[in-house]
């Protein structure tokens, strides 16, 4: 099992806000759009850099979205954020109409996903966010694993000419993946080959997919560790190529069973190569008020929910 | 009144698109003709005299030239036959409005990317932000073009609307026009029946957008009133114009009456609506 070095603790929300500012020094159309939400999305350095380049859009989302769409339309790379919660059901209209159906370059950028974002509670915690997107036809999804995964993320989707959804989050996170990783969406990051169970993880996940790697080596399973940042195009020939070889799978999403990475892997398998699956996600409930760590506990979010999953994917091969 | 020569030429192009507006309604028994045709004479001022566009050349973006968006996308006919009757596609093509593999979808839309439309429209609420998206790219990069949107009375009970009016008075979008159907109805009745506040003007004045009112079924006050308005622009107000309009306009039957929202004539009711608006020299499609 390849080991990977922490070379950090971050929030990938900074890691956006990092990659922001570096889009707008690349291109002069990026622009930010912000639902007074500029400092929990680490949008601050990019209003300091390009204040006539940002547009504070209040506490007025579907204004927003459907405000960024006619941005577009003039030729503007609008990144419009907010809380995922506000960004996606809040708003789902606005970006199914004005974004999604009329294909406008409009990058739909989400913070404080999942449980981890913790004590405001489920009000806030959306985990539904991924299903609502990538259900939307054309629409790419991104969800990054670190820090330097989800900067890297941010200066890709602005190279891309169409709509997206990034996904990021609230807590300190360890770092993992090296700067100069290359980000290519659609295209599946392999972390450690293995041949016994093939584990895709999305996320805050991938991490407790690598720390569960290392116990089901300790047990002489040599788990296949892939991380899916793209869930939408999914790199369909990544997983299908990776479950020929070991037989068994694991998903591990902070979201939503219903609707999440685990459902398209799901899908996909079901279709081409029927295989035993098991899923690491949240069965069908809502969160609740708590720290990330004690929440991912509670709901099954952890390196032992993945390594039990993982054992129980490679007891049912036939 | 005094009819000149080119409102003459203006009036029968209205007639035109009246007709245009029945027959594809007609045609597949279903759209909206009423609010169609109470706008007919607003869209044929807008689009053969006042806006600054290239029908024959359409670009996506937009840059450079008068760009407008239609809120309440369910009056489509109307808009598609001044789209056609300009030139941004050809006239025939009304005959595939709402029939499968048409890029005339019953709201507009770009999928099927029909020269004339930025944005689908018709979950109502949402165009007027993307005006107001689209009014300030343009003053990002300086383009001293014109925004025009139209919305609905009855779509003013949307809640993003007031988010869109809140935002462009903020970003003093005062390279915005934009004009509300006032037809003071909607698919249940009346709009005082269903949702009593209907006075616009003071509201919008609230918010501090510049206000001006004006019949959208009178020639000359068109003629007067818009001019008006751009004269109001670039003075740091977005611009509203209050227009009161007939729905059905045209056809007695047709008006006074919130029934012809969003239902077709029959073969019988066609040929007396068309009876009403006779043939002009632009010919059926």
């Amino acid at each position: 099992m390849k080991s990977y070095e922490i070379l950090g603790q971050k929030d990938t929300r900074s890691g956006f806000g990092a990659g922001l500012l570096e889009a707008g020094k690349q291109n002069q159309n990026v622009i930010a759009l912000c639902a007074d939400l500029t400092g929990s999305l680490m949008m601050d350095a990019f209003k300091a850099e390009f204040p006539d380049r940002f547009i504070q859009a209040g506490i007025a989302e579907a204004n927003m979205m459907s405000a960024s769409a006619g941005l577009a339309i003039g030729g503007k790379i609008p990144f419009a954020g907010t809380f995922a919660n506000f960004a996606t059901g809040r708003v789902y209209d606005q970006i199914r109409q004005g974004i999604a159906y009329s294909h406008k370059n409009v990058k739909i950028c989400a913070s404080h996903a999942g449980l981890t974002l913790g004590e405001d509670g489920a009000t806030h915690q959306i985990l539904e966010d991924i299903g609502l997107m990538k259900m939307l036809p054309g629409m790419v999804v991104i969800n990054p694993c670190d820090y330097n995964q989800t900067k890297a993320a941010t200066i890709a989707i602005a190279k891309y000419d169409g709509p997206c959804y990034l996904r990021f989050g609230r807590p300190k996170w360890p770092v993992f993946i090296s700067e100069d990783t290359p980000f290519v969406i659609g295209k599946a990051l392999m972390l450690n080959e293995g041949t016994d169970v093939s584990i895709f993880a999305t996320g805050h996940m991938v991490w407790l997919a690598i720390e569960a790697g290392h116990a089901l080596a300790e047990k002489g399973i040599h788990a296949e560790i892939i991380n899916i940042h793209t869930i939408k195009p999914l790199d369909r020939e990544a997983i299908l190529a990776s479950v020929r070889k070991t037989g068994c799978v694991v998903s591990a999403e902070e979201h939503q069973m219903n609707g999440g990475l685990g459902d398209s892997i799901a899908q996909l398998l079901s279709r081409e190569l029927p295989t035993p699956m098991e899923f690491v996600a949240v069965n069908d409930s809502f969160g609740e008020s708590g720290t990330p760590d004690q929440l991912l506990k509670k709901y099954g979010l952890t390196a032992e929910a993945i390594f039990s999953a993982a054992l129980n994917a490679v007891a049912r091969k036939k | 009144m005094e009819v000149t020569h080119s409102s003459k030429a203006m009036l029968t192009m209205a007639t035109q698109i009246r007709r245009d507006i029945l027959r594809m309604v007609h045609a597949v028994n279903s759209g909206h003709p009423g609010g169609s045709l109470g706008c007919a004479d607003y869209f044929t001022a807008l689009f053969f005299h006042f806006m600054k566009h290239n029908a024959s050349h359409f670009s996506m973006n937009g840059n450079g030239e008068d760009v407008f968006f239609l809120s309440n996308g369910h009056i489509s006919p109307v808009y598609y036959s001044a789209l056609a009757r300009v030139g941004y596609f050809p006239v025939s093509e009304l005959a595939t409005f709402r029939k499968l593999n048409t890029r005339l979808q019953g709201h507009p839309a770009t999928h099927e990317h029909l020269p004339g439309i930025r944005v689908a429209t018709g979950s109502l609420g949402q165009g007027l932000s993307v005006a107001a998206g689209l009014a300030l790219q343009k003053k990002m990069d300086k383009d001293s073009h014109t925004v025009w949107v139209q919305t609905g009375d009855g779509e003013l009970q949307e809640g993003q609307i007031w988010e869109a009016v809140m935002f462009a008075s903020h970003q003093k979008l005062d390279n915005m026009i934009v004009a509300v159907d006032f037809n003071q109805k909607q698919i249940d009745g009346s709009t005082g029946e269903i949702m009593g506040l209907t006075e616009w003007k003071s509201k919008f004045l609230a918010f501090n957008w510049e206000v001006l009112e004006m019949d959208g079924n009178h020639w000359d006050d068109i003629m007067r009133v818009v001019p008006q308005a751009q004269s109001k622009l670039g003075a740091g107000k977005p611009i509203v114009i209050i227009m009161k309009t007939e729905m059905g306009q045209g056809v007695d039957f047709m008006m006074g009456t919130h029934a012809w929202h969003g239902k077709a004539p029959n073969d019988e009711q066609l040929e007396k609506a068309l009876a009403q608006l006779s043939e002009t020299e632009h010919s059926d499609y």
